[in-house]
């Protein structure tokens, strides 16, 4: 090997070492997450691990209202990811398949919502709550508004994206076939749009689960798993959390394994 | 094209498809509707709204209503009071976002060009974060880097901090837990750039006698930009807003203006922080313009 192909092996395996540190710095929270599941804390100040058990895993509704909160979160999840994806599918579609007047306009209001800080779209949405008189009504149906609101523009992109790389010689074929526009739609269009719609609404279900700053801001009195961390990180931090976090990082690890997997057969097959 | 168009057969189709497959008429403004309606109702009106509540009378309260007095005082009240916070939010989220381009360039680099038959199993480690909830990981740091964690301990054995230097409540442990949370944000778009670039471009830059470095400054960056732009937006914009890696990892001395505009709104006081909100979103897009103008113009060079 030449001096020259030496350096370059050795820059390549440094470049490589590098991306491998930071990693390990994005993962080490992870597995800290995994391991505190597993601790019985000695005191409810300091955040260490003291010794090992296996209580938290079998008594994960112990704090009061940790399991209530999650139970919220899901309801208001699903049903903002319902909502968020529909809207959103059927905007990407406008978007990518009609003409019509305004579009930039259209395409400015799906992109502003994704590049405004959390605390401004949450303090707006407070501030119009408070002055059409929602002031004491902050809850459920308010945090689900906002949810479905900052998760549109995201499904709105993931599916757009989807939509730009069909082939449009697809659906001219199933017309070709004497298909009408019906069929051509559901035979199709949808099903190569799918891995896209499904995306966004799993995209818009961790984004609505995980949100806390504009929730904190539209709650009310209502707790939803993030608020519930929060408050418990001011009185002291009860392992049951870290269960919670280690079974959404265990499920969203399984799906996309499943997801991979699947399209990897598909190339084969 | 209609349910009765569709009908006319192949041969008889008349239009053929060209570029524009685009189709006019009114189903296009049906299908944006419902999505558009709840952009304006939900995001629009309450900017506006929030707009307004800035110049109401500070005096009012939530249940007894407010007056709107064009108290435009109420800016000056904000950026006289809090001038310290809203300076240290953009600084923090400027270090952070520095911090995220040069952990994430080189790893999305990595991704792109080295990593072979690894790349899907990296791009999975990159989004892995995600999986799990944002408060729990910005907690995981409080023990990272607690008196009690093994950082502090390596930290102290070398001599880099004293023996009782701490790491957690510090401007730097703020600075770290605002780059941890938002450099998947930074790798994913530099790492789409990236992709796209032909390896062939780079070994053409070896050929003409360029050097390594050479070849990254005038052929990888400038193709990489994009990537750049985006991923600095995406990382500055949440971590100048953002105050949980803050109030988890700081103290009253690291305060950042979520954390004011939170305690101001939590406190009832809605004209002040109305018009706090209004100051950094006005901030935020003044600072963007120019820099996608300025990266806009630096590509064009």
């Amino acid at each position: 090997m030449s001096r020259l192909g030496t350096r370059r092996w050795l820059g390549d395996r440094l470049v490589m070492l590098f991306a491998v540190l930071v990693l390990l710095y994005m993962l080490v929270p992870v597995g800290v997450v995994i391991l505190m599941s597993f601790n019985q804390p000695a005191s409810r100040q300091g955040y260490t691990f003291d010794a090992f058990t296996l209580d938290n895993w079998t008594n994960i509704c112990g704090p009061y209202q940790l399991c209530d909160s999650v139970t919220i979160s899901i309801q208001i999840g699903l049903l903002a990811t319902v909502v968020a994806t529909a809207l959103g599918a059927l905007m990407a579609f406008a978007m990518v398949r009609h003409r019509f007047r305004g579009r930039g306009t259209a395409n400015v209001a799906i992109f502003l919502p994704m590049a405004s800080p959390e605390i401004v779209l949450g303090s707006s949405l407070l501030a119009l709550f408070v002055s059409a008189g929602f002031a004491g009504q902050l809850g459920f149906w308010t945090i689900f508004v906002a949810h479905v609101m900052f998760c549109l523009s995201f499904v709105v992109v993931t599916v757009k994206a989807r939509l730009a790389g069909l082939d449009p010689r697809l659906e001219q074929a199933a017309m070709d076939l004497y298909a009408n526009e019906w069929q051509t739609f559901w035979r199709v269009t949808f099903p190569l749009v799918f891995p896209g719609i499904l995306a966004a609404a799993l995209l818009s279900f961790s984004l609505s689960f995980d949100d806390f700053i504009i929730t904190n801001l539209v709650s009310g009195q209502t707790v939803t798993f993030p608020m519930f961390v929060w408050g418990a990180a001011q009185r002291g931090i009860p392992p049951q959390i870290n269960v919670v976090g280690t079974i959404m990082f265990l499920l969203a690890l399984a799906l996309v394994v499943i997801g991979e997997l699947n399209s990897r057969r598909r190339l084969r097959g | 094209m209609s349910a009765a168009a569709a009908h006319v057969g192949p041969g008889e189709q008349q239009v053929p498809q060209g570029q524009d497959e685009r189709k006019r008429g009114l189903t296009g403004y049906l299908l944006l509707l419902p999505g558009a309606l709840w952009l304006l109702v939900f995001f629009v009106v309450p900017l506006v709204t929030l707009i307004s509540t800035s110049l109401y009378d500070p005096s009012g309260s939530v249940f007894a209503g407010y007056e709107m007095t064009f108290h435009w005082r109420n800016y000056v009240d904000a950026v006289q009071g809090y001038g310290p916070q809203l300076w240290r939010s953009f600084l923090y989220a400027g270090t952070a976002t520095v911090a995220a381009v040069l952990l994430g360039f080189p790893l999305a680099y990595a991704i792109a060009f080295k990593a072979g038959r690894w790349k899907n199993l990296m791009l999975i480690l990159v989004i892995a974060p995600f999986f799990t909830s944002f408060l729990i990981r910005t907690l995981s740091w409080q023990m990272l880097l607690g008196d009690n964690g093994w950082l502090v301990d390596i930290f102290r054995t070398l001599q880099i901090l004293g023996p009782d230097g701490h790491l957690l409540a510090t401007p730097f442990a703020v600075v770290t837990g605002l780059t941890y949370n938002f450099l998947p944000f930074m790798v994913l778009p530099l790492y789409a750039s990236l992709e796209k670039l032909d390896p062939r471009l780079l070994e053409a830059g070896a050929d003409l006698y360029a050097t390594p470095l050479t070849t990254f400054r005038k052929v990888t960056l400038p193709l990489a930009m994009p990537g750049l732009v985006a991923g600095t937006l995406l990382t500055f914009i949440p971590a100048a807003g953002d105050y949980i890696n803050s109030e988890l990892l700081g103290t009253p001395n690291t305060r950042m203006i979520g954390n004011e505009i939170q305690d101001l709104f939590a406190a009832g006081s809605y004209p002040v922080a109305a018009a706090l909100s209004v100051t950094l979103m006005a901030a935020i897009v003044a600072l963007v313009t120019v820099y996608v103008r300025r990266s806009g113009s630096e590509e064009l060079v």
